[in-house]
Parts: structure tokens; C-alpha cells; sequence
């Protein structure tokens, strides 16, 4: 290669780089921030990126904007699930110092053990009270927000977990109807593994779903009351009842797909859109799904609560919390107060498919089965989600979740058992 | 010799087209759920069915995203994997080729040491350093920038750049460097003359590595920069997949897309990767 | 200062900035995981206090979930990382030997064997997840539904959702090891088919005018003299399965009774999803050690022999 060659070869290598980084640059450089009243920009952290819940979010920002138009909102967003890489970004953020504005956080002790915990969070007891929520939001939700007496987030929205969907089709070809309890529903499923439908569709490639089923067989046997006892020590993870619980979820592994490791929870529903499944016990973003292929509630498909669970709503919410250090400190109030309003909520849950957490939502926007979720959520007992923030520690979740993926492997109660109650004390609840 | 069609011949391509087939498969998955429509592509046994109709929507949502429905789309994100991915080959592999040089021709206390220690970076699970890795790119200024996760790249790229290099430049006879020497160069003499020259097979070679593996990172591309207009292609492909309803044909069609680029290397360059490898980097 | 010896360091300045970059990026963080491993931090709040080898007797001798979910995932790890690499070097072998033989059309058959290294793993994860998807006796999906429409029914199984096991061996692990040989034996192809056009014909054309069989010839002359590939690609192909992560957390994850779970999960999820930082910091160390004891004999040997050449 002759010299000039050579240095022009390397020049333009270095041409290169250079003007590659250098364009690169304006779009690294930081957004100004205005300080006082809600000006300037908020960061807005989720893993709301796609489908009806990017959609609902966008709906909300719109809102803001209207009310705020000075105010930008930069849409932080990191998919993954239900946020698992979204939360070791944020953790591996908040841990440097560099907090959002705002972000989204699972209502209950995913907020209060990961971060109120460490010191990182600011209460917003101040929020409700100025805007007059504590009458709007019932005292359940209320409860799941706070700790030590001050109350941390604002939910958006509430989703239900214990709801089982079936089949109307194949419920009619089988004269069956919706199972009230447990017996029923193994009546039910003995008829219909005799006619060579699976019973029951699970899809629990991820383990969250193994933790989804088996809190509704925890509700089943212990009632409301006990089972909120069990996020807080005053129930015991080795007695009867959880043994009742793990020997009916063992029952329950006779008679769902034997693919099941295989599927997502939506492609679990998906058996039971095409009949080769009767049931699937899902939260009620499962209606979303069964809308996305074109069905209608109460049309092709029923849901009831889960068998045995009647009378109790076992919620999770979609929250918003104010984090120490938070650079634009008056937009994330801004944001916060539009997130627990009935606007923001009202604009935001109808896209989403979930309901409101104020008892106030305007009933017409919503469909059938979510109004019937309305009204449950204001004359049900209310019990914390387990797989989904509200009653435990991600700690505490995972270690349920490791139990849980060895449980249905070898179906070995007493080891559960054990497995479970140390996770209660792993998690610092149980003595 | 010409070779005649016999049994022997006949096996050895039935065996290659085997193969080819058996590696074509997830590729005709890829493809064909990328042109099926949602509930045709949700339907799990009917994996192996072409796609009722060329059902092109899922490439245009994929790449220009629908912002109706706040769906960002793959476009804008195309051009940030090359703002990140080619300054970051270039650098790690131009400081490969300089310390494999050096490595490899020139000895001075340590050196022998030194070269095991760098290649031991290789080998490290990259989960277990995010935490400290964001300190310390926040603590010099580089925290949630391109130029922050360029660097990383370039750091976590000199190991296997080096070794490479290393390896390439160890066939180099010295003779050729004597013979510069004789002619008076010195050791920053000899690289321009001697040994940059005759290193395109070995730039080859570590470009095509360097910039598949960049191009296609993830972890460090997902914690390192959060806002969207930053993030290279591979996380917008994950974000589309974020739903708790997936698309999968949509996430399908962007795979593609964001296939594309290292697709087209490995089909123009991939001669020179072999004769690249062949050219000396290849025994241990 | 003699001109050798501002030579000298002026080769030392050259790769100073790169031993500065490994030093702090590697070394520095090594040693930053290793104090977190030797702490009790637990939660987003950084705790540095010294509980000596805790977290390593919960890992490997504990009594409970976490100790038996980490003998599992030891044994998936020593299992996929023999297995893979196996598949890797026959394949990539016998494909280079195949192409090697002047055939017509070698480019468009090297490109199809090599651009799977060119797809990310995130998304081969999800195509091979559906692949392998067993489906029921009703509903059959993916490679299931192939062999039952070719007759073969004998051959369905479970795949990854089969939580058999053969002594320590979760069967579960066949697919998994299909999908990564898949992803990266174009590279040993190249680098073995790389390796044999280097070896002169002089050499074959002598082997054969002595009378040797082509198959005593590749036996006794041609593998021999790729040894020094295979143990190459055996060190890159080896480190990379035993920090795998992506693609078995993308195509199965963990798996019913943790049948492909592998600690580069374990760290993943226990560190971000549970907020144990001490023991995902614990994994590491134990997963960096096993690549050491690997990786380490292999550079002291090629050290020697650099030596004694």
C-alpha cells in the first residue's frame, strides 16, 4: 500500500468516527431544567411500550399536556415483561443518584420494600390530602399504599388476579356451568377431561403465573382476612390451610395442559379462545387479550371470580411515586396529581382495559366486564396481590417463585411448605 | 482434476444441503411470521404454514411505529446503533491492532504478563458489572451518553481485538521488521509501514466480530441509556415486544430490520473472514 | 536513554491506555463484586458489612431453595458448556471438511451456516422457544407437528418442557444446546475451514501418493494439525456458554423445576428481581472462578509453548 494511500485510509477512519460521534452528540446532550412550578420537562419512567398500555399512557400525557402545555414530557421507557429490566435500569439509576421524575411502580410493598426502604422515595400523603382523595379511594387501596403512616404512590389503575375466564361454547356443549367453588370447579374439569378438553389452560413460562393460581387457592382456604394475615406474620405459613392450598394446586397440575411450561399466559388463553381448553384463571388484562381476537365479554367468553374466592377482589395496581431527588419536583406533583384524578384515570383505564382506583370513575366508559369489576371493587374485601407487588417484597417474590417452579416439577407439598414459610422469614415478616 | 459426479460427491452435497436446510429453518419462522397477521401468527400450530397473504403492515409499523397508539417504531433507532456501532469497531479495532503490534514484536518487562491479564477481560459476566459500571461512567460525565457506552464497548472489545491481532501479527516474519529497522525506522515506524500495510485481513476479521457483536449488544445498551431517542435498534426491538399482549408478527418484522445490516456483512464480507482467519489469527 | 530502551517504552505507552480501560473496567470491578459478595447487601441500599463466605455456604451448601436451585443450575452449566462445545467443534468440522472439497456454490452455503452468528440472541430465543414448543396430544406445534405429519410420531417429546433427567442431566437441555450450536457453529466452520486451507496440498498430494486412504489421511495428518483450532475455539465457544444468559432466558427461561436454569439467570433475577446483591455478586465470583479454572490452564500452556518456540 503506497503512503498516500495509507494516510488516507486512516484519515477517513478518523473522519469517520469523529463525525459519527459528532452527530451523535447534540442528541446526548441534556435537557435544560427549569426549577419552580411546572415548567420545563418531567421524565416519565415505565415499561409501558407497547400495545394498550403505551396507548393508555400516551391518552394520560395528552391530558397533562392540555393542562400543562409548557411542560414536556420525556417518556422514559424500557420494556421487559412485567418490568424486569425496567427495574434493574431504575435500580441501577436511583442507586447513581439519577432519578426520574417520576416512575412506575407496582402499589404495595414493590414500592415500599425496594425503595421507601432505602430512603429513596418522598411521601405523598401531602397529595391526597390536598386534593381530597381519602374519600374518593377505598380504605383498601388506601391500606396497600402506606406504610409507617404515610401513604407512598398513586395508583392509576386496579387490576383484579383472582377472575377464572371459561369458554362459553364449550361450557354450553358440556352442560356445565360457571364453578362458585372449589368442588365445583373439579366436578367441572372431571367432565370435561372425560370429553378430552383440558380443564384448565396455564401458560407459566413465566413463574409469576405458578404464583397468579395458587393465591387464589391461598384465598380459597384461608378467606380474606387470613390471607392478608399472611403478609404481615399474623398467619401461619405452615398451618392446615396452606397445605390445603399447595395439595389443591397439585390437584389442579392433573388437569391443565401438558405444555404448559411452554406458553405465555396469552397463549394459555389462546387454548381457550380456540376450545381446547374450558378455563384459565388470569388477571383481567386476560379480557384485553380475548378483546385483541376479537371476541366480546359475556358473548364467547364468561368469567366469574376464581372457584371459592367469591366476595373478595384481590387487587394490583399500576402506580406513580414521587422519588427523593426528583429534578423537576413541581412537574411530577403536576403529573402525580393527574394521575389520581378521575380525568387522568378516565382517560387513561378504558385503553388500558383495567378500572379506576377512585370509587368515582365515569361508569360509561368502560365495558361490561369492567363495570362488574367496578362494582366488586366497591363492595369486596380486598387482598393484596402476591406475584404482583402488592403484598410482599420482590424478595419475598422471588423466593415464593423459586419454590413454586420446584413445586411443580415434583409436586412435593411439605417441601413447598417449608420453602414458602422460609421465604416469610427470609423476608423479615415471619419469626 | 475435474471432479466427476459420483456417489461420494453426491453424498457430500445431499449432507451440505441437510445442513443448510436444518439452518434455514428458524430463518423461514423468522420470515414468515414477519408477514402474518396477528391471529395468524398467535396460532402456535400453524408455525410451519406460509402466511395466508403478504401481510406487509407489520414492517411498516415496525419501522415507522404508530404514534396514535404511542408505539415508537424502529427508524429513528437505526441510526443510533451506527452512531454507536462504528466509532466503537473502529476505536477497539485500531487499539487492538496497536496492542497486538506491541504485544507481539516487542518486549519489554511485563509485556508477558500483561497480555494474559488483558485477555482475562473477556472472560468476566457482564450482568455483574452494571452496577459499578453506571457509577462509574456517571462519576467521569459520561452517564447516559452515546459516547459513555461507546467507551464501554471499546473497553470490553480490546481483549478479544488484541488477542486476535496478536495471534496475526506473531505469523509476521521479522525479517520484514528487520529490514525496516535497517532502513531506520523506530517501533511507531515500523507499524506505519511495516505492519498496518499488511493488516487488512486481520482489520477483516475483527470488524466483522466487533461490529455483530455491538451491533446486536443489549444489556449494556438497555441500562446505559435510558431515553429513547438514544437507544440503539436491538432495545426499540425489545420495547416493541413490551406489551403484555405481544405482537409477535410486528416483533418479528422488526428482527429483520434490525437484522439487516449484520445480515449484509456476513453476506459480502464473509469470504474475507475466512481468508481473514486463514491469513494467520486462526491457531490459538 | 538508549535508543532500545526508549523504545521499550514507548511500546509500554502504547498499550498503557488499554492496560489503564482493563485495570479499572475489569480488574476494578472484579474486585468492587468481590466485596459485595463478601458483604450482606440485601435491597437497593448499598451495606457493606463483612459476612465473610455467607453467601457462598448459602449458594453451594444452604439447606434451602436457593442452594438447591444452584446445584441445579452447576449442573445444567457443566452439562450445556460439555455439549454445546461438542456440537460446535463435529458440526463445524465436519461442515469444513464438506466445503473444503471444491464445491460449487461453497459461498452461498458458507454464508448460510455463518449469518446465524449475525442474529441476536434475543431473537433466536423467542423463534427457537417456538420451535421446540411441544404443544398437547390435541394441538401439536413446532417440530412435534413436523415429525407427527412425516409419520414419525416415536420421536415426539417433551423438549424443554420435559422435566426428566439422567442422573444430573435435565434432558430439557437437547433443545437449548440445538439453538446455540445453531448460532455458533458457523464460527468453528470458518475457523476450522480457515485452518485447513492452510495446510499446503504439497502435503496431501505426498499423503496420497503414499498410498494412504483419504480417511487415514485426515486422520493421522490433517486433525492433528488443527488441533491448535480446536483448542482455541474450544476456550471462546467454552467462556461463552458458561456466562450464557440471553438466549436461554429469552427461549425457556428458568423451566419448570429449573431443568435450564443457569447461574447467568440466577444472578440476573436474584440481583434485579429480588434485590439480593450479595449473592448475585456471589454467583459471579463462582461463575468467573469455573471460567477461570478453565481458561487459565489453557494460557499458561500456550505461554509454554510460545517459550519453548
Amino acid at each position: 500500500m503506497s503512503r498516500n494511500v495509507r494516510w488516507l485510509v486512516v484519515s477517513s477512519l478518523v473522519l469517520v468516527a469523529l463525525v459519527a460521534g459528532a452527530c451523535a452528540a447534540p442528541a446526548a446532550a441534556p435537557t435544560e431544567e427549569v426549577p419552580a412550578g411546572p415548567t420545563g420537562s418531567i421524565e416519565i419512567f415505565s415499561w409501558w411500550t407497547a400495545g394498550g398500555e403505551a396507548e393508555g399512557l400516551k391518552a394520560m400525557s395528552e391530558v397533562f399536556a392540555a393542562r400543562y402545555p409548557d411542560v414536556e414530557i420525556i417518556n422514559a421507557t424500557v420494556a421487559g415483561g412485567a418490568g424486569s429490566e425496567a427495574k434493574a435500569v431504575l435500580a441501577t439509576r436511583m442507586q447513581a443518584g439519577d432519578a426520574p421524575d417520576s416512575f412506575q411502580v407496582h402499589a404495595g410493598h414493590e414500592l415500599i420494600d425496594t425503595w421507601v426502604v432505602a430512603d429513596k422515595m418522598e411521601p405523598v400523603t401531602f397529595i391526597f390530602e390536598e386534593n381530597n382523595w381519602l374519600g374518593v379511594y377505598p380504605p383498601g387501596v388506601i391500606e396497600v399504599l402506606s406504610s409507617g403512616g404515610e401513604i407512598w404512590s398513586v395508583p392509576v389503575n386496579i387490576h383484579r388476579s383472582n377472575v377464572l375466564w371459561y369458554n362459553k361454547q364449550v361450557f354450553e356443549d358440556n352442560g356445565l356451568t360457571a364453578p362458585a367453588s372449589l368442588e365445583d370447579f373439579f366436578d367441572a374439569a372431571d367432565t370435561l377431561m372425560a370429553a378430552g378438553i383440558t380443564p384448565l389452560a396455564l401458560g407459566d413460562s413465566g413463574v409469576w403465573v405458578d404464583l397468579h393460581v395458587f393465591e387464589s387457592l391461598l384465598l380459597a382456604h384461608l378467606g380474606p382476612e387470613a390471607d392478608r394475615g399472611l403478609w404481615d406474620g399474623t398467619t401461619d405459613w405452615n398451618g392446615p390451610e396452606v397445605t390445603a392450598a399447595l395439595e389443591d394446586f397439585a390437584r389442579v397440575m392433573g388437569y391443565v395442559n401438558a405444555d404448559h411450561s411452554a406458553l405465555s399466559w396469552d397463549q394459555a388463553a389462546q387454548l381457550v379462545v380456540d376450545g381446547d381448553a374450558a378455563m384459565t384463571i388470569m388477571g383481567d388484562w386476560a379480557e384485553g387479550y380475548f378483546k385483541s381476537v376479537g371476541l366480546t365479554p359475556d358473548v364467547e367468553f364468561g368469567y366469574v371470580p376464581s372457584p371459592g374466592t367469591a366476595g373478595s377482589f384481590i387487587m394490583l395496581s399500576d402506580s406513580f411515586g414521587l422519588p427523593k431527588g426528583a429534578p423537576n419536583r413541581d412537574g411530577a406533583i403536576a403529573w402525580l396529581t393527574l394521575c389520581g384524578s378521575k380525568e387522568g384515570q378516565d382517560a387513561f383505564n378504558p385503553i388500558k382495559g383495567s378500572i379506576p382506583a377512585r370509587t368515582d370513575g365515569d361508569r360509561s366508559l368502560y365495558d361490561v366486564y369492567l363495570q362488574s369489576a367496578m362494582d366488586d371493587f366497591a363492595s369486596n374485601e380486598i387482598v393484596p396481590s402476591l406475584p404482583h407487588g402488592a403484598a410482599a417484597s420482590e424478595g419475598w417474590v422471588t423466593a415464593a417463585g423459586d419454590a413454586m417452579t420446584l413445586f411443580v416439577a415434583d409436586l412435593d407439598v411439605a417441601a413447598a411448605q417449608t420453602a414458602m414459610a422460609q421465604a416469610c422469614v427470609d423476608a423479615g415478616v415471619c419469626q | 482434476m475435474t471432479q466427476r459426479l459420483n456417489p461420494m460427491r453426491i453424498g457430500i452435497y445431499l449432507l451440505l444441503i441437510l445442513f443448510a436446510g436444518v439452518f434455514l429453518v428458524p430463518v423461514y419462522v423468522l420470515l414468515s411470521s414477519s408477514l402474518k397477521t396477528f391471529t395468524e401468527v398467535q396460532d402456535l400450530s400453524r408455525l410451519w404454514s406460509p402466511p395466508s397473504g403478504l401481510y406487509l403492515e407489520s414492517f411498516r409499523s415496525a419501522w415507522f411505529g404508530i404514534p396514535e397508539k404511542g408505539l415508537r417504531g424502529l427508524g429513528p433507532n437505526l441510526l443510533n446503533s451506527i452512531y454507536l456501532t462504528v466509532p466503537a469497531t473502529i476505536i477497539s479495532s485500531m487499539l487492538g491492532s496497536l496492542n497486538g503490534y506491541v504485544l507481539s514484536k516487542w518486549k519489554f518487562r511485563g509485556a508477558n504478563v500483561i497480555f494474559p491479564l488483558m485477555l482475562f477481560g473477556m472472560f468476566i459476566p457482564y450482568q455483574s458489572v452494571l452496577i459499578p459500571l453506571t457509577q462509574t461512567l456517571r462519576a467521569i460525565g459520561l452517564g447516559g451518553t452515546l459516547w459513555g457506552l461507546i467507551l464501554v464497548h471499546v473497553v470490553y472489545g480490546i481483549p478479544i481485538t488484541t488477542l486476535i491481532f496478536r495471534n496475526y501479527y506473531a505469523e509476521v516474519p521479522t525479517d520484514l521488521i528487520e529490514a525496516a529497522r535497517i532502513d531506520g525506522a523506530g517501533i511507531l515506524g515500523i507499524y506505519w509501514r511495516v505492519m498496518f500495510p499488511l493488516s487488512l485481513p486481520g482489520f477483516v476479521v475483527v470488524i466483522i466480530w466487533q461490529f455483530t457483536n455491538i451491533w446486536n449488544e443489549f444489556l449494556f445498551a438497555v441500562t446505559l441509556l435510558q431515553k429513547p431517542e438514544l437507544q440503539p435498534i436491538t432495545v426499540a426491538l425489545r420495547n416493541l415486544a413490551g406489551s403484555q399482549i405481544k405482537e409477535w408478527n410486528m416483533v418479528m418484522a422488526g428482527a429483520l430490520i434490525a437484522a439487516v445490516p449484520t445480515l449484509l456483512i456476513y453476506v459480502f464480507m464473509g469470504r474475507f473472514f475466512i481468508r481473514g482467519l486463514l491469513a494467520g489469527s486462526v491457531k490459538g | 536513554m538508549t535508543h532500545a530502551r526508549r523504545e521499550r517504552w514507548i511500546a509500554f505507552l502504547m498499550v498503557l491506555p488499554s492496560i489503564i480501560l482493563i485495570a479499572i473496567f475489569v480488574y476494578g470491578f472484579i474486585g468492587w463484586t468481590a466485596r459485595v459478595a463478601l458483604s450482606k447487601w440485601d435491597g437497593i441500599r448499598p451495606d457493606y458489612t463483612w459476612v465473610g463466605l455467607e453467601n457462598f455456604r448459602h449458594l453451594l451448601v444452604g439447606q434451602g431453595t436457593t442452594a438447591r436451585r444452584f446445584h441445579i443450575d452447576l449442573w445444567n452449566t457443566f452439562f450445556f458448556t460439555l455439549l454445546f462445545m461438542v456440537a460446535c467443534v463435529v458440526a463445524g468440522l465436519l461442515l469444513a471438511i464438506l466445503l473444503d472439497q471444491k464445491i460449487k456454490g461453497e459461498g452461498i452455503f458458507r454464508t448460510i451456516y455463518l449469518f446465524p452468528m449475525a442474529i441476536s440472541f434475543v431473537v433466536t430465543g423467542v423463534v427457537w422457544q417456538w420451535i421446540f414448543a411441544p404443544g398437547t396430544e390435541t394441538r401439536l406445534r413446532g417440530v412435534n407437528a413436523l415429525l407427527h405429519n412425516m409419520g414419525l410420531d416415536a420421536l415426539r417429546w417433551g423438549w424443554y418442557t420435559d422435566t426428566t433427567s439422567i442422573g444430573p442431566f435435565h434432558v430439557a437441555l437437547i433443545p437449548v444446546i440445538i439453538a446455540a450450536a445453531w448460532q455458533l457453529t458457523g464460527y468453528t466452520t470458518a475457523m476450522y475451514l480457515a485452518g485447513l486451507r492452510s495446510i499446503p496440498d504439497e502435503l496431501r498430494d505426498a499423503a496420497r501418493v503414499d498410498g494412504a486412504s483419504e480417511i487415514a489421511m485426515y486422520r493421522r495428518i490433517i486433525l492433528p494439525m488443527l488441533q491448535p483450532i480446536t483448542l482455541s475455539a474450544l476456550i471462546i465457544l467454552g467462556h461463552i456458554s458458561l456466562k450464557i444468559f440471553d438466549l436461554v432466558f429469552t427461549m425457556t427461561g428458568r423451566g419448570t423445576g429449573f431443568v435450564t436454569d443457569v447461574p447467568g439467570i440466577f444472578m440476573f433475577e436474584t440481583t434485579f428481581q429480588g434485590n439480593h446483591y450479595s449473592q448475585g455478586a456471589a454467583i459471579s465470583i463462582i461463575m468467573l472462578l469455573t471460567i477461570a479454572v478453565v481458561v487459565v490452564p489453557y494460557l499458561i500452556y500456550s505461554f509454554r509453548r510460545e517459550v519453548e518456540l
